[in-house]
């Protein structure tokens, strides 16, 4: 099989150049070692190209964990990269001037994707640190009755939307502070902070096709939000998030999310169009096979399934063909199945069988058949090994057997 | 300028299409065909002349990006992935990735262009 064959040549060539990542695990990154090789193989004309053509990476189906840049995305910041590196804080010449003017396109871009007024949104490092930002607050104003909500717009991990709309009016008529992190629902759902009644905000530029490193906080000023900054220094962004503004950066979470609102509609029905795909195939092919989330209020582009009598890590390293997750970035080091699915109420064993899907703007018909038609394979298989299914077809009921300890 | 006729857009679809097969991102260039497929499409009965001038000034600034985009990524490593049959596209490029001393054909900073510096001007002789 030439697959087979490619691998075998992929291997020796790890072997005689060892990368500089060579202790790097070995699914996925022992791909990116060998593309370094041909740097030390001889560039002869008809050496060199099926070298590299033999040298395959797996398709991406987790844009929960990120998303890659748009070219729109990418044409606007290179301008910032390479000819107009002014510091926007510079208020004395024209680098200045027109990095400034940049950022504040790019905050306008951000702000009249989520409905919100310019001055609201500050440029931060990512979601991660506009939450803390965020939560920060709550000890900044303390008083007998503040306290703060704060709540996932759409889950990373099984995809489901929260009713925002209604918890911002409870929050609202009770004065109590509303932050939600939309990381996962800028740009991909419709949202307006003054409909939803939302007072802070959390963004993440590369969940939405722009680059890392860079997010924004919303922060409402008709009834004024008071955060505490994270980081002091010279008072940029309102004095809430001293240090440089990164242009290039902002100009590129600013064209992110122009390019959100303009293909919100467009990407929503193609990625509906491809969830159903995927989860038609496979729940006709195969039994047992459970979706977690509430099917109604959930986002089509992240489709978390379990696989009953199936270990969802021996079937991520299966398809390894395909990059895919069993569940949040953020838990990943740990062994435990995800909080999330237990939250929810699903079984120990269904929780640890659990693989997320990721349909993004970029993802193919092609891609979806090809992880629908290797994901079929694979869990029959895995199921043809193991012990426990072979019981549940001799009709015994799991639930009813004592496991001894030995 | 004269409004665009069926000719002109038909020739701008045609471009963009062109152009946009010469990404060599996999999920760049299957991209960039359907949208275009589908916005063209959808556009397709739009009689307004402000409305449709609108639209081809839109589809010719989208083409310039994709141009740009289709130059800088040609340095960029075009490998294949699971499942696709290798499409050998900007084959030049990728065998003169690692040769020593080769480099793109233009730099990145030339595809946004810049104006010149003051000193530069002063550098023209006098006639």
């Amino acid at each position: 099989m030439l697959l087979r064959t490619a691998w075998r040549r992929a291997a020796a060539a790890v072997r005689a150049a060892p990368g500089p990542r060579s202790e790097a695990p070995a699914r996925g990154l022992r791909l990116r070692v060998v593309d370094n090789a041909p740097q030390s193989a001889v560039p002869s004309d008809t050496a060199t190209a099926p070298e590299v053509e033999s040298v395959l990476r797996p398709l991406y189906m987790d844009v929960q964990a990120t998303t890659p840049l748009d070219p729109r995305v990418l044409d606007a910041m290179l301008p910032y990269l390479v000819n107009y590196y002014g510091n926007p804080h510079s208020r004395t010449h024209a680098y200045g001037w027109e990095s400034e003017a940049a950022m504040e396109r790019a905050r306008q871009q951000v702000a009249s994707l989520i409905g919100a007024d310019p001055r609201e949104i500050i440029f931060t490092s990512g979601a991660t640190e506009s939450n803390n930002i965020a939560v920060k607050e709550l000890e900044a104003a303390i008083q007998p009755d503040t306290s703060l909500v704060s709540v996932m717009t759409v889950n990373n991990e099984i995809g489901v939307k929260q009713p925002i709309a209604e918890i911002g009016q409870i929050c609202s008529s009770r004065r109590v502070y509303f932050h939600t992190d939309a990381a996962q629902a800028v740009g991909k759902i419709p949202l307006d902070v003054n409909d939803m009644k939302i007072d802070l905000m959390s963004i993440s530029g590369h969940k939405i096709y722009g680059p890392k490193g860079v997010g924004a906080i919303y922060i409402r000023r008709r009834p004024r939000v008071r955060v505490e900054a994270l980081q002091s220094g010279g008072g940029q962004e309102r004095g809430m998030r001293s240090g440089t503004v990164p242009t290039p950066l902002v100009v590129g979470l600013g064209a992110a999310c122009e390019v959100a609102q303009q293909e919100m509609e467009y990407d929503h029905k193609w990625i509906s169009k491809l969830a159903e795909r995927l989860t038609k195939k496979i729940m006709n092919s195969l039994p047992d096979v459970v979706m977690n989330g509430d099917p109604e209020h959930h986002y089509p582009g992240c489709i978390n399934l379990s696989f009953a009598y199936v270990e969802g890590e021996s079937l991520l390293m299966a398809l390894k063909d395909v990059a895919l997750s069993s569940g949040s970035a953020c838990t990943s080091a740990s062994l435990e199945p995800s909080y999330v699915l237990r939250a929810i109420g699903t079984d120990e064993d269904l929780a640890h069988s659990s693989i997320r899907f990721g349909i993004g703007r970029f993802t193919t018909e092609e891609e979806v058949d090809y992880t629908v038609e290797k994901c079929i394979h694979h869990v029959k298989r895995l199921r043809e090994m193991s012990p426990l299914w072979e019981m549940v077809q001799d009709g015994i009921d799991l639930k009813s057997i004592k496991w001894t300890q030995h | 300028m004269a409004a665009s006729s069926r000719a002109q857009v038909l020739d701008l679809y045609r471009a963009m299409l062109r152009e946009s097969k010469h990404f060599s991102a996999y999920n760049y260039r299957t991209y960039a065909v359907r949208r275009i497929r589908d916005a063209f499409r959808e556009n397709k009965n739009v009689k307004d002349p402000v409305e449709i001038q609108t639209l081809v000034n839109k589809a010719k600034r989208d083409l310039e990006i994709i141009r740009r985009q289709v130059v800088s990524l040609k340095s960029m490593p075009a490998v294949g992935m699971v499942g696709r049959t290798h499409i050998p596209s900007s084959g030049t490029a990728l065998r003169n990735l690692y040769l020593p001393g080769s480099s793109s054909q233009v730099h990145i900073g030339q595809l946004y262009s810049t104006d010149k510096l003051i000193i530069e001007n002063q550098e023209k002789p006098r006639t």
